[in-house]
């Protein structure tokens, strides 16, 4: 990226269209990932109340999935699952 | 002059920026007390009380907290003020530099008060003298009358150049000193200073931005210069500010310098604040014995006006620096320092001796500034400087 030039910057520091926090994607400090199994789950929702990153994907009530853009891998979700539908994997490197 | 056919109205130092901010009615004015300043929101409190302006005031829990709410408040496009002295603008200080750096205009009042140790309540620059680096505008006033106008004034250079700035008074010696004020008429402030038109909003949710965002090595050093640049800036826009409000109300308010009798003078003394009138009244006195002498008062430390003071100073034969702080460095005070600096690159310059006086509220009478004018004369006639720097009305 080319630097900008000390009368490029605008006055004050501001930085204009910054990203709002959904454009923010925070997903790439995970070292663990959740494994979603759809057999197994029965849609209770507990995973979704109590992931903090708001990374539990739910669509019309059903679990559909698990957004890695934001998940940390803090393995909560598989933590608080009654059916054992999540499970946490080492990321590959 | 058309100053004289203009309202006055009796006012000390305080009462007189109290009442500039009423007329100015700000957005928000958000203070802590301190002495000698305490008055000037305490005044302005009762406005606030009684309706008289529509300003959102904020009684804060210190100094600290009074500059935040204020950095808080220009960011939001708000016009501020507020007022402190001594440690309550060293409380301040880490704050100050965030507020400049932001080029969020705000304008302070100080009353000019000497620093702890020991703990004294009257007037030595030593508070804005210590904040002469935050990157704000500092102007020092000499009476009642100058700070009243200069605040107006303060309100319109800030806003243009989008920084910061300081209105000084002497603490006791202006602040509590009750003088003739030349008053405008409130319409006269109001169209003076017209709208804030801001650089940026916090509140503008259309158009979201980042402020204070972390710097590190990739881009302080351009912020800083980028920073700079609007401090170089501010010089045209206090020039054309006050030529402007000279022009409109036939008011003489001095811009960056005062001059008084220096276009022959042999020998000058450079001061700031209330000892100007003290010197003023000696060189009438010396000037009837005919001895040419002057008074140059600085009355703005930052930006330093230095291409002026080298164009007025580079003729004369003898300069004495007046600093009323210490600032430990063993050869001077602040203004003695920069102003050398600034008459350095002449080929052709002045002996400059340095003087410390005024220190924690010690008087400055006549004869202290008769002895003043005694010291250059013998070191013109010896055409030599020995003592480093000398310290006025000092006990031996």
């Amino acid at each position: 990226m080319k630097l900008k030039t000390w009368k490029e910057l605008e006055e004050g520091g501001v930085v204009r269209n910054t990203p709002t926090s959904p454009q923010y994607k925070t997903g790439d400090w995970r070292i663990k990932t959740p494994l979603f199994s759809e057999s197994d789950c029965t849609h209770c929702l507990i995973c979704f109340l109590y992931c903090p990153d708001s990374a539990i994907k739910v669509k019309l009530g059903k679990v559909i999935g698990i957004d890695l853009d934001y998940c940390k891998g803090c393995g909560i979700c598989a933590n608080v699952c009654p059916k054992g539908a999540i499970s946490m994997k080492e990321e590959e490197i | 002059m058309k100053v004289e056919t203009r309202k006055f109205v009796a006012k000390t130092g305080n009462e007189a920026a109290a009442f500039a901010m009423k007329q100015i009615n700000p957005d928000v004015v958000a203070a802590y007390p301190i002495t000698p300043s305490s008055e000037i929101v305490m005044i302005f409190s009762k406005y606030v009380a009684d309706g008289e302006v529509d300003t959102e005031f904020i009684p804060v829990e210190s100094e600290h907290s009074a500059i935040s709410v204020c950095i808080g408040a220009s960011a939001s496009g708000a016009r501020v003020i507020t007022a402190t002295s001594s440690q309550g603008l060293a409380l301040m200080h880490e704050i100050l530099y965030i507020a400049s750096s932001m080029r969020l205009p705000i304008v302070m009042i100080v009353g000019n008060r000497a620093l702890s140790g020991p703990l004294n309540i009257h007037c030595d620059h030593s508070d804005t003298m210590g904040s002469r680096d935050c990157g704000w505008i500092q102007m020092y006033c000499e009476n009642a009358n100058e700070v009243y106008h200069t605040i107006i004034n303060a309100v319109r250079i800030s806003e243009e150049a989008n920084l910061p700035c300081m209105v000084m008074m002497d603490g006791f010696i202006v602040t509590h000193g009750m003088e003739k004020v030349f008053v405008l008429e409130d319409e006269e402030v109001k169209s003076f200073i017209g709208k804030r038109k801001p650089l940026y909003s916090l509140l503008d949710v259309e158009k979201p931005i980042t402020l204070g965002s972390l710097t590190l090595f990739d881009y302080y050093l351009e912020y800083k210069r980028n920073q700079l640049e609007g401090v170089i800036k501010a010089k045209k826009i206090i020039n054309d500010v006050f030529e402007e409000y000279r022009a409109r109300f036939g008011i003489n308010v001095p811009s960056f310098v005062e001059e008084y009798n220096i276009e022959d003078a042999e020998i000058v003394v450079v001061v700031m604040s209330s000892a100007a009138g003290t010197f003023k009244e000696v060189v009438d006195e010396l000037r009837n014995k005919g001895e040419k002498v002057g008074v140059l008062r600085l009355k703005v430390m930052r930006p330093f006006p230095y291409e002026i003071l080298r164009e007025k100073l580079t003729n004369v034969k003898v300069v004495g620096v007046m600093d009323r702080a210490e600032t430990f460095s063993t050869m001077g005070g602040p203004l003695s320092i920069e102003l050398r600096a600034a008459l350095y690159p002449l080929s052709k310059r002045p002996l400059v001796q340095s003087f410390v006086f005024g220190l924690g509220g010690r008087e400055f009478g006549i004869e202290d500034a008769m002895k003043v004018f005694d010291i250059l004369k013998d070191i013109g006639m010896k055409n030599k400087i020995t003592e480093e720097y000398i310290y006025i009305g000092l006990r031996e």
